[in-house]
Parts: structure tokens; sequence; C-alpha cells
């Protein structure tokens, strides 16, 4: 198993819901996260005086999959969430050891 | 302030119903622009420190207050000796003063004429805090601004106001407050921070407004107020020139908060809120001490010139060094003498004085006035708010710890903050606080 975690812009969290609802993910995570990447922050002025802002809004997607559908799952995140600007985020995925559904005990692939 | 009314000698004033009222409400104008101040400098600050700031300007309503009424009216406008000072044992205590009594030839009470000049005493001392945010130990404020007002607010006032007061004398023209308030105050900042020095993290920590929304709601209250502060000076409405000074207050905010929009958009790219707030704050600033004495094309003049410099000079305290928290020194030492200096340029002589500046054919003679009242005022404030400052720092300590800097004046100073954001993941969880809130009130009843 795969855990795939996606930092991608806001406003593209819903197109990459939808386009992962389309493949057949049955859940997922979603987390309100700060970060930068190599385009960094934005500027704020106050006053005359300019502050570099690092951080900027990100979303952060979390699904696990089986691990024959994650690379085919991490095009569909890609293709949803690209604008092609800067800071359109990344995607990766690292490998799960195990996976249980905290209902029925269920685990492995039954539990996804 | 010269009488407003043209009387025949015989003709002793009488109350007036209208005016009294006028001036009441002027004054309640003038009383809200303190907690509207408190807002200004308040969505200003950090969040760890805005209580704070909130409470450095609301305590002067409690502390000269009392002191205006103990000795404070007394000082600034008793009966003058020396050009300097004031005394009237019949103001002590407001003690004996009639209800019916008259303000010196005008048609208002003397309580009225004494509650709206404590309005003004009470905003001066406020003003300063802006500069000293997130370091100043309460104690020592509140005595700064009981010793600030003694020694510096209320001989100044006299100076400037009372009969017999040297700059007023002169000829100098100060119609509702650009040396005395304003040059006054913000000297006062520039000296109280020399002496105690910059914030821990100056120009190393972003220090951003913690909230411009409360940042504009106080800038509308003090507009809003200014109306009273300004148009209530002339300490009436028989002829019109309070309402000439209503129209200027207008239009030199709007013109200083226009100009300081259009500075910023040029020089950093973008209008932003915090400029509109500062600029309109910047006109007011100017228009005060030359509202009655210029035309309304004249008060654009004014509003727009003072917009663009105090925007220029809010800069200067990186390019120097020192830590005027919140542009005390940019924006009301800066525009009190713009504002004080350009009487003596648009002055038109015939509105509030019949003295003409230089553009209206009255020669240098009014701007050089205006120049000896600027420096008067700016060099004692300065020395004096200094060597106070000295004195406080030296005996119980003007400055907070470090650590109580670092972690924030509220919780240290005034046991509270100002916002809750316990929950989730943050600070208190909900439970543990419904725990023990019961268990910490019984303590305090017991």
């Amino acid at each position: 198993m795969k855990l795939i975690t996606a930092i991608v812009k806001p406003h593209k969290l819903d197109d990459v819901k939808d386009a992962l609802h389309t493949f057949g993910v049955q859940g997922l995570t979603v987390t309100e996260a700060s970060g930068y990447g190599r385009q960094r922050g934005h500027t704020e002025v106050y006053r005359g005086a300019e502050y570099q802002v690092d951080l900027v809004p990100k979303i952060r997607i979390e699904v696990l999959t089986e691990d024959d559908d994650a690379e085919q799952l991490i095009e569909v995140i890609v293709s949803a969430a690209s604008t092609g600007k800067i800071g359109d985020g990344k995607v990766w995925s690292i490998p799960v050891d195990s996976v249980v559904r905290v209902r029925t005990g269920e685990r492995g692939a039954d539990a996804l | 302030m010269a009488s407003a009314i043209t009387t025949l000698a015989a003709d002793a004033p009488t109350l007036s119903a209208a005016n009294t009222g006028f001036m009441l409400i002027c004054s309640a104008l003038v009383m809200l622009m303190t907690p509207g101040l408190a807002f200004f400098y308040g969505g200003m600050v950090r969040v760890k420190s805005s209580l704070n700031m909130l409470m450095m300007s609301f305590i002067s309503l409690g502390i000269v207050t009392i002191l205006w009424v103990l000795y404070g009216f007394s000082l600034a406008f008793g009966t003058d000796s020396g050009s300097l000072i004031g005394w009237n044992s019949d103001y002590v205590g407001l003690s004996g003063i009639g209800i019916t009594e008259l303000w010196d030839g005008y048609t208002i009470p003397v309580y009225v004429f004494a509650v709206f000049q404590l309005m003004f005493a009470v905003i001066t001392p406020a003003l300063i805090s802006g500069a000293l945010a997130d370091r100043v130990k309460f104690s020592a404020w509140a005595l700064f601004t009981a010793l600030w007002v003694t020694v510096v607010y209320f001989p100044v006032a006299h100076w400037v106001w009372g009969a017999g007061g040297w700059l007023f004398e002169l000829g100098v023209i100060d119609f509702a407050g650009g040396t005395a308030v304003h040059i006054n105050a913000g000297a006062a900042a520039l000296g109280v921070i020399l002496v105690i020095g910059k914030r821990v993290g100056f120009k190393k920590d972003p220090m951003r407004p913690h909230s411009l929304p409360l940042v504009m709601l106080g800038a509308g209250l003090l507009w809003f107020g200014w109306f009273g502060f300004n148009a209530g000076s002339w300490l009436g409405n028989d002829d019109g020139v309070g309402a000439v000074m209503f129209v200027n207050t207008q239009v030199a905010t709007a013109a200083a908060m226009l100009a300081w929009l259009a500075y910023e958009k040029l020089r950093h790219g973008s209008f932003t809120t915090l400029g509109a707030a500062s600029g309109a704050v910047a006109g007011l600033v100017a228009i005060t001490p030359s509202g009655g004495a210029v035309s309304p094309l004249g008060a654009i003049a004014v509003g727009a010139i003072a917009g663009v410099l105090c925007a220029m000079a809010v800069g200067l305290k990186y390019r120097f060094g020192y830590d005027d928290s919140l542009d005390v020194v940019g924006v009301h030492l800066v525009g009190g003498v713009a504002g004080s200096l350009l009487v003596g340029l648009f002055a038109t002589g015939g509105v509030q004085s019949d003295v003409a500046g230089l553009f209206y054919g009255g020669g240098f003679a009014q701007l050089g006035k205006q120049a000896i009242g600027v420096a008067a005022v700016l060099a004692y404030s300065l020395v004096a708010s200094a060597l106070l400052a000295l004195l406080l720092d030296k005996t119980i300590g003007m400055r907070v710890g470090e650590d109580v800097e670092v972690s924030g004046i509220d919780r240290v100073e005034h046991a509270e903050t100002a916002y809750d954001f316990s929950g989730a993941g943050g600070g208190t969880t909900s439970r543990n606080t419904a725990a023990t809130a019961p268990a910490a009130s019984k303590k305090v009843d017991a």
C-alpha cells in the first residue's frame, strides 16, 4: 500500500477531489497547510516597511491506495492540480506497512 | 482664541443655549477620539500586546481627568504669571465656579470650556503612547502620564492658548492644537524613545499589525471626533467660523488620505489600508492648527502636502534607528510642524484671524511667528519628556523585562489576553477550562 500526499493550491482542491472521486477513490484527508517552495512567499507593505512573508497557504491532501493504483492516482492529482504557474505544489508517495479500519478491525486492502 | 462675537461695548455676553449645547456635543466628540486612538494604535501592534496598547490610551481618561479638575485647568487657563503658567484658586477642584458663570467674554459657561479643554488634555499624552508600544511598564506609563501633563502639557497649553501666555501674545496661530497637542506629543514621543530604546527585535522581527480593521475603526472614530476638536475650538457658532473649520477638516483629511495613497502606490506599488488610515490622521493633524485660517482650497493644499510629507517621514525611523513603534513622530510631529508652518503661507486673513500668510500678501512675518511656536514647543517638550523618562527609568524602571516583552506584555502587566485562540491543538482545551473554572471562582469567593 502507498500513502499519497499532495500539496496543492487551495483553489484546486475541488478539482482534485472531483478527479479522485471519478477515479474511484473512496476517502481522503484534507488539511490546511502553509509552506513555500522555490518561489518563496510574498511581500506585504505596512507604512512603507516591506515584510517578506515566506509561508503561503496550501492544501494538503492525503490518500491511501493499493500499490498498483499509486502511479495512476498521482497522475490524476497532478493533472487536476496543475495550472502551469509557479507554486502549483508537489505530490509524493511513500510505502505504508499496515492499515486498520477502526470500526471493524479489517486490515490491509480491505480497510481502504 | 480671540473673541468670537462682535459685541457693543455696553453689551455683556449672555449665556447662549445654542452655543452651550454645541460645545457640550463637541466635548463629547473629542472624548470619543481617545478610545478611537486606542483602537487605531491597538490594531497596529501584535496580538500579544494589543490590550496594553489600548490601556495606555484609555488610562489617560482616568488620570488626566482627575488632575485637570484638581489643578490642571488652573495651571493652563488661570490668571497668567510671567507668561509661562496660570493659576486661579477658584479653578482648583473646579470649586469656585458658578454654573452660569461665563468663560472670558464668550457665551458658554466656564464649566463647558473647562470640560472641552479637558478632552484635549486627555488625548495628548495618549498620543505619545503609540511610540512606546510593547515595552513600557504600565505603572511607569501611568506615572509618566501624570507627571507629563503637569510639567509639559498644562504649561504649554497656557503658552499657546492662555490669556497672557507668551506664544499667544506673540501671535502664534494654533487654532485647535497643532503645537499644543500634536507637536507637543510628537516631540515627547521622540524624547522618551531616545531614553528607553528599541523594542526587542526591532528591524529584525516582523512586527505587522494584528488587526487592520481595528485600525480603520479607530481612524474613523478619530476623524468623526475631530469635528468636535476643530469646529468646537471657536467656542461657539455665531459667525460661521466653526462651520469653515468643519469644512476644512473634512477637505484636508480627504486630500491627505488621497496623497498618502498616491505616494504609496508610486513608491511601493499598493494602495494599503494602513496608508489610508494614516493619511487621514496626517491630514487631521495638519489642519488642526491651520483650519480656521485657510480657505477650503488652502485646506486641500495643507492636507496633500502633509499626506506626502508624513508618508515619507515614517521611513526615517529605519534610517536613523529610533524605534517610533507606531509613527507618532512621523505622523504627529511632522504633520503638526507642517500644519503649523503652512499657516504662515496659506492664512487668508479673512476667517479666524485677520493675519494673512505669505501667499496672501502677508509677507514672512506670520511664518516667522509660527516657526518660533514650533521650535519652542518642540524643544521644551523633547527635553522635558526625555528628562522625565530618565527620572522614571532610574527610579522605578520604564521597561518590562526582555522575557516579558517577547512573551507578551498583556499577560504579565494586565493578566489578560486580547483574544482566546484556544481550541483543538492550541492552548487549554475547553474541557480543562470547564473543569477548572468553577474551582477557581470558588477560591476567589472565599
